[in-house]
This record gives structure tokens, sequence and C-alpha cells, in this order.
């Protein structure tokens, strides 16, 4: 237990900084896909769901873990289709313009 | 035990397909792989999760697919532009959900049973998920207008707010020491969603990029701790890349209004303007769309300042007509775009680019600024605070200090405006005072409008 916390905390400083390095490089002109995508990304909270509705250990973790589900998937869904909608409009001056 | 390697490896690969899109986001040119490698990480992930020998039944979880999908696709597909602060206020807010839920789950599928370092993560995971989730519906309400979006103060209120999350705090704590007594998680679980609440109450409009911003930080931190709970590296790493996004977005907006965190979820910023806002009567210029588009014409280089006002009237369209009209009589045209203009991070951009706009027009505010004494004209259409000169000189302004967009160094200033009153914000703006501006009175939709038909009128007679 206490390797594995400490490699748990040892990722999460890692990704911490690893996040803060790439994402300071987004061009302004994309914060709101930005914010979009990650909060896609962020919706693989969709694997603790699925795990926790499908192991019907209990009435209660059931009905919770589907709610979680329903609503880790709709970010997913959401997040990944408006993100790629909104990036599809950033285009570049046509030739001759 | 193939299928134990195959939900780690898909792990793996998940993580690093989320770096990569992130990385890929950093240039229009190539984000949109950004976003191809995001959806196969999670295809990846999600497949590896099903083949894992704890789920007994997949019942449950096609019902959850299924209605998220329903949920999602419109969320994804439909929602206009416009709207796109409150669909992520309200996507943060099914986030933290998620989050809470499967914490509350865990909680009670181990009560007693989880070791204290898991017990305080828990309690991490659920107080900032819960608060999340309903901070995020305020702010997708005030966003909408379901909710009035000024902010609402009253006396004692961050004692009130503070000492609320304080108690929330306490008992969590008490928890750890005592994992046990779980009749007290659900008063942990109300301070929370309470807390979450009027957190956001005396939050105004002008101020959500900052808000979106930190409940994105929040809603990403909460998934983080969710990984340490169920002790999944894939999640921590999604968690962590999610928080310090919206830490530098955050980050980012404060330093855009010269603003610290704290003065900005404890401000109470509208009070503050309100009581600034001293009316002296003092003149000004007004002219007609025929005489500035006489202007705009005969320009060599126009500098448009969209903001906030742009998006209400839904002026962005018409917007793309008059870049049309002076670029084709080559005039130079670009878009100064400050940091915080509109309701979330890079708004303006998102509905520019929507209307057909380039994105290399899309001029960032440090650029910009160092053009405008060589610009012909400044059009502000929409934008008030973020051009306000008094923020670089008047000590006693509440906006004193706040980065502004130079737009008072152009040769001629022209400012599209309902009325000379005071917006939301109540400060007057010394911009409209100045003798080279012209103040243009009209919703932003018809005048721009009027401004693009003098302009292709005048064209056709000519």
């Amino acid at each position: 237990m206490t390797s594995n916390l400490e490699s748990a905390v040892f990722v999460f400083l890692l990704a911490t900084f690893l996040g803060l390095e790439v994402i300071r490089r987004v061009s302004p002109l994309l914060h709101t896909p930005l914010m979009s995508l990650t909060n896609a990304i962020s919706a693989i909270s969709l694997v603790g769901s699925i795990a926790i509705a499908g192991a019907e250990k209990s009435q209660l973790s059931t009905i919770l873990g589907t709610i979680a589900v329903i609503c880790s998937m709709a970010n997913v869904i959401g997040g990944f289709v408006i993100t790629d909608r909104m990036l599809k409009m950033f285009k570049k001056r046509e030739p001759g313009q | 035990m193939i299928a134990t390697y195959f939900t780690q490896l898909s792990y793996i690969a998940a993580a690093a397909l989320f770096v990569l899109s992130l990385k890929w986001l950093s240039h229009p040119t190539t984000a949109r792989r950004g976003v191809r490698a995001g959806e196969i990480g999670m295809v990846l992930a999600i497949a590896g999760t099903l083949v894992l020998h704890e789920i007994v039944s997949y019942q449950w979880i096609v019902v959850g697919f299924v209605l998220g999908a329903i949920i999602g696709w419109p969320l994804g597909a439909y929602m206009p532009m416009t709207h796109v602060p409150q669909r992520t206020a309200l996507s943060h807010a099914f986030g933290a959900l998620a989050v809470a839920a499967v914490g509350t789950s865990e909680y009670y599928l181990h009560t007693g049973e989880l070791s204290t370092f898991t017990m305080a993560v828990l309690n991490v995971e659920v107080i900032l998920g819960f608060l999340t989730f309903t901070g995020s519906l305020m702010a997708a309400g005030k966003l909408q207008d379901w909710l009035p979006s000024r902010p609402i103060v009253y006396r004692g209120q961050n004692v009130v707010n503070l000492s609320l999350l304080a108690v929330a705090v306490g008992i969590a704590v008490y928890l750890v020491m005592h994992p046990g007594r779980s009749e007290l998680f659900p008063v942990v679980a109300a301070l929370s969603l309470l807390f979450g609440v009027l957190l956001i109450i005396p939050i105004g409009g002008a101020d959500m990029p900052t808000v979106i911003s930190l409940l994105n930080s929040y809603a990403g931190l909460s998934a983080a701790a969710m990984g340490f709970v169920l002790d999944n590296k894939l999640l921590i790493v999604a968690g962590a890349l999610d928080g310090s996004s919206g830490f530098i977005l955050s980050v980012i907006m404060c330093r855009a209004m010269n603003r610290s965190f704290t003065n900005v979820l404890f401000g109470g910023f509208g009070q503050v303007q309100m009581a600034a806002g001293t009316a002296v009567q003092r003149n000004y210029r007004s002219a007609t769309a025929e005489e500035a588009a006489a202007i705009l014409e005969t320009a060599g280089s126009v500098v448009i300042i969209p903001g906030y006002g742009m998006a209400v009237a839904q002026a962005q369209h018409k917007v793309r007509e008059l870049y049309d009209a002076l670029t084709r009589r080559g005039v130079e045209v670009k878009f100064a775009i400050h940091p915080v203009a509109g309701r979330m991070p890079g708004h303006m951009n998102v509905l520019l680019a929507e209307a057909d706009i380039p994105y290399d027009r899309l001029i960032e505010m440090e650029e910009i600024n160092p053009e405008f004494p060589r610009a012909d004209v400044a059009l502000v259409i929409g934008a008030n605070d973020v051009t306000n000169p008094a923020a670089r000189h008047d000590k006693a302004s509440p906006i004193y200090g706040m980065p502004i967009l130079d737009v008072d160094r152009a040769r001629t200033v022209m400012v599209i405006k309902r009325s000379m009153s005071p917006g939301f914000a109540g400060i007057d703006n010394e911009l409209y005072y100045m003798d080279r501006t012209m103040m243009l009175f009209g919703d932003a939709k018809h005048f721009v409008g009027e401004l693009v038909k003098e302009m292709t009128g005048a064209r056709v007679g000519a």
C-alpha cells in the first residue's frame, strides 16, 4: 500500500508539471477548445464509474455508479464533439483574400 | 491474465495519448489531430475497463452509456457557440457529480475498512466534487440568465461562507479519524453542496471567465483524488492535466483583470464598482452610420475590438460582412482580443472563427497594443471596461491596474453602444469623451449592418 501510495503521488506530481508545461504553450486563440478538451479527457472518471456500476456490490453503489456513468459519458461525447466542431471553424485566410 | 495485461496496457496508452492530445492542441494546424488522439485514448481506456473481471453485469453500464450519449450528443453537436460558456459550466457540473457519486459509493462499500490516507483523499474527492457540482450549476444558470447574473452580496457573506466550509472540512477531518461514523458522511456532502451554491451567488457575469476556469481546476483535482482512492494512475494523470489546465487559465484570467483569486471569490466586485460610478455630465460626439462608413472606407488600417456585447447582440456574422467589405477595399482589418473578453477564456475567438473570420486576424492584447498608434480607426463593438484608459492612470478607479487594450491611442475611435448609460460594471469610460471619439448609438448587429449597407451601397453607386 505504501509503495502504491508513493508511486501514485509521483504520478500526480509529474503529470501536473507536464500538464503545466504543455498547456502553457496552448495559444490563447484556443483556450475555449482547450477547456472543452480537458473536460472530455477528465471524463475518464468513466472507467471508475463503469467498474462500480458493473460490480453489483450493493444497490446504492449500482445506482450511484450508473449516475456516474451517465454523467461521464455525456461529457465524453459532448466534450469531444464540441471541441472538434470548434476547431473545424478555425481557418486561415483563403489565398487571394 | 491476458485481460489484466490488456487493461494495464490500454491505460498506459491512454495516458500517453491524453498528453499528446493536449500537446497537439497548442496550434490550430495540429489541434484536430489532438482531438483524435484524445478520442482514441478514451476508447482504449473504456475497452480496457470493460474486460475487468470485477464487472459481473453490463446491464447498468449499457443503460448509462445510452442515456449519457443521449444527453451528451446535443450538448456537443447542436449547442450554439454563443452558449459555449454555460455548456462548459454544465459539463463541469456533470464531471464533478460523477466523481462525487463514485466517491460516495466507495465510502459506503468500504465503510471502516479504508486507510487514513484513502479516507482523507476520499473526503477531498467528495467535498470538491459536490461543491463543484452545485457551483457549476449556479454558474451555468447565471450564464443562461436563468439566475440574476449581477452579484448578490449581503453583510457577513464571507464569514458565513467560510465558516460553512470550515465546518464541512472539520467534520471531514473527524471522519478521517473515525471512519466508522457513517452518519456524518451525508452532512459533509450536504454542506459541500450548499457551499457550492453560496460561493457563486456573489459572483457577477464579468468574473465568469475566472470562475469557470477555477471550477475547471476543481473538477480536475477531484478526478485526480478519485484516482488516488481507486488507485488508478490513468485517472490521476487525466485529473492532474485537467486541474493544471484550469489552474493556468485561472491565473491568466486573474492577471488580465489585475485581481487575485481571493478577490474574485470574496471581493464582491460589483458593489465596489457601483460606488465608483459618479455620473458627471460630459460632452461627447455622436455620428451616423453614413459618417462612420465614410471614415472607415478611407482608412488604411482598422482594428475592431469585440466584447461580450457583440455576442449578446449576435452581431458576429454582420461583423464578418463588415470585415469583408473593408478587406475588399484594401483596408487592413485586425481584431484585438482581450483575454477576458466574453464569458469564458477564448470565447471571442470561437465566436469570430464561427463567423468565418480567419484566425490569423485575431490578435492578442500584447501583440496588438503597439499597433494602435498606427491604426486609423479603432472600432469598439460591445466592449467597455477593457478599453477604459482610467485603468492606466486613475488610481481611484476600481479597474486601476488592469491591463487594457490601448484603443485611445488610435487616430480615430468609434464606439458602438446602445446609449451613454454606464453598462453592467457601472464604471464611466473616459474613452467616450475624447475629441477623437465618435459614439455610434444603436444595437450592435443593426448598426454594423448599416455600416455594411453604406459601404456596399456606395460601391454600387461609384
